[in-house]
């Protein structure tokens, strides 16, 4: 864990911690319960447990760690297709690494790659793209994943193939979208959360607008953040003084980085190659309308879904499982049945154990894990004495 | 792959196609910059550019102090050796 004088700039942040601290007492709902606060955003996630900032906060803030790891909200029937397109003989499946250990319901691609499927892992599409023009008699299929932030550069290398007529190169579209997964969140009945940290680098991409709703018609404060652990308490900040002095609004703490009108010519390119499906799954948090993108007609030819046959069968997830329930923010990741002992980073069974950016892994790896595990078997002796005495 | 990491772009490789070769902590690579190219920034004039690379694509143009002081702490946390080690190494 790291320390205070371990961030850029020691000085603001103390001073923003004391300001936090100062302001926290002068909001009437702290009396009741922790003000929480989501961070949307896996690589935000990342940051606050590389830095130890839930440590540094006082109890009366609560961060929930949202669902913007779309390793983590990939569903198992997709990884499934995966292996499916990968393990046609023709194929050669080209994936982000961090795609790899997803379980699906029979085997994840790392496994799939042992077994001898040609599965390459990628740095950017645009070598998916190359190996397509360099094995013309293969066909070669990008596993294209993530939020906003990658669509443009999944859309562009559909262009630029376009361009060169490069007709054995496909993509396996699992783009995600942010702003109606965020308002599955805020629509869920069991939904407590107070304000936002909004995701940066996809609103570098979108703009600052789509994420104006969140406040105006949900009533909800949400500050655009940037990813350094300085940016994220500077967010914080801002979040707690909208509280504080009663207001609601957009904010934007990473104008830096993303602009008001997010990036034109990005926003160009995915509207010209994606189109919004009807609805979409995400791991954990069900079928949510409009959460996905898929290829629109005129680019039908880039659609690996098109080309080939896929299952496309919805596979549920383990029972004992509860990454939905973390993603929501019901409940921490250590109150889950599986976490550390059948679910660890070596063995994940859910999706929040195997990208370094899920909330479930940043515990096991960054929190204090006896003094979890010794919490969640409290827990759980409580639990069956309910039982009992019921 | 959402964090990005700071190169700047040390030689327009082909203006038609908007590559160009981003130096980022010394690896040199071919990157996309269409997003970063407009009627007042043409691609002539993106070289010396600092940007925040995403996955071969330059999504944002930003400060050379601030790309320096991004790509230390990208270092500092083990991320920049990653990213770098998955350029160099991208579809063997």
């Amino acid at each position: 864990m790291k320390y205070v004088d371990e961030f850029r700039d020691p000085i603001l942040a103390q001073t923003l911690l004391e300001e936090i601290k100062k302001l926290l007492p002068t909001i009437a709902l702290t009396k009741e319960r922790p003000l929480q606060l989501m961070e949307f955003c896996g690589g935000h996630t990342h940051t606050i447990f590389r830095y130890g900032i839930e440590q540094l906060l006082p109890k009366t803030i609560e961060l929930i760690h949202g669902p913007g790891c779309p390793v983590c909200v990939l569903p198992m029937g997709r990884v499934d297709d995966c292996v499916s397109l990968a393990e046609r003989p023709e194929v050669i499946f080209t994936t982000f690494g961090d795609a790899m250990r997803v379980p699906g319901s029979k085997k994840s691609l790392l496994q799939a790659k042992a077994d001898g499927a040609d599965i390459r892992m990628v740095y950017s599409p645009l070598d998916a793209l190359n190996l397509a023009r360099k094995h013309r008699d293969r066909e070669v299929v990008f596993f294209a994943l993530g939020f906003e932030t990658t669509m443009p550069s999944t859309a562009l290398t559909v262009l630029e193939a376009e361009a060169d007529n490069v007709t054995n190169f496909s993509l396996f579209c699992n783009h995600v979208t942010t702003v109606p997964t965020i308002k599955a969140i805020l629509d869920s009945p069991s939904m407590q959360i107070d304000g936002f940290v909004a995701p940066g680098h996809v609103s570098m991409v979108v703009g600052e607008a789509p994420f104006d709703f969140i406040a105006e018609k949900y009533k909800k404060p949400i500050v655009i953040t940037g990813f350094e652990p300085l940016d994220i308490l500077q967010s914080i900040w801002l979040l707690v003084k909208q509280f504080a002095e009663g207001r609601c609004q957009m904010e934007n703490q990473y104008a830096r980085v993303a602009q008001k009108d997010g990036n034109p010519p990005g926003l160009e390119a995915i509207a010209k190659v994606f189109q919004l499906r009807d609805f979409f799954e995400l791991r954990g948090l069900g079928s949510i309308d409009n959460s996905g993108v898929r290829i629109t007609d005129q680019y039908a030819r880039f659609d690996a879904e098109r080309k080939f046959s896929v299952p496309n069968i919805q596979i549920a997830d383990p029972q004992a499982c509860q990454c939905g329930e973390v993603l929501q923010g019901m409940i921490k990741p250590w109150q889950c049945r599986v976490f550390g002992t059948t679910c660890t980073p070596e063995t994940p069974m859910g999706a929040l154990m195997v990208s370094t950016e899920g909330a479930c892994a940043a515990y096991y790896n960054f929190g204090n894990l006896p003094e979890l595990m010794a919490l969640k078997a409290e827990e759980e002796k409580t639990k069956l004495k309910e039982v009992a005495s019921n | 792959m959402c964090l990005g990491i700071p190169g700047q772009i040390v030689e327009i490789t082909d203006a038609a196609k908007k590559l160009a070769k981003v130096d980022v902590s010394g690896v040199k690579r071919l990157v996309n910059i269409a997003c970063i190219v407009n009627d007042d920034h043409p691609v002539e004039s993106c070289l010396g550019d600092w940007v925040l690379v995403h996955v071969g694509f330059a999504m944002s143009r930003i400060d050379e102090e601030e790309a320096k002081k991004t790509l230390d702490l990208l270092i500092e946390l083990g991320e920049a050796q990653k990213e770098l080690e998955t350029m160099s190494r991208s579809g063997t």
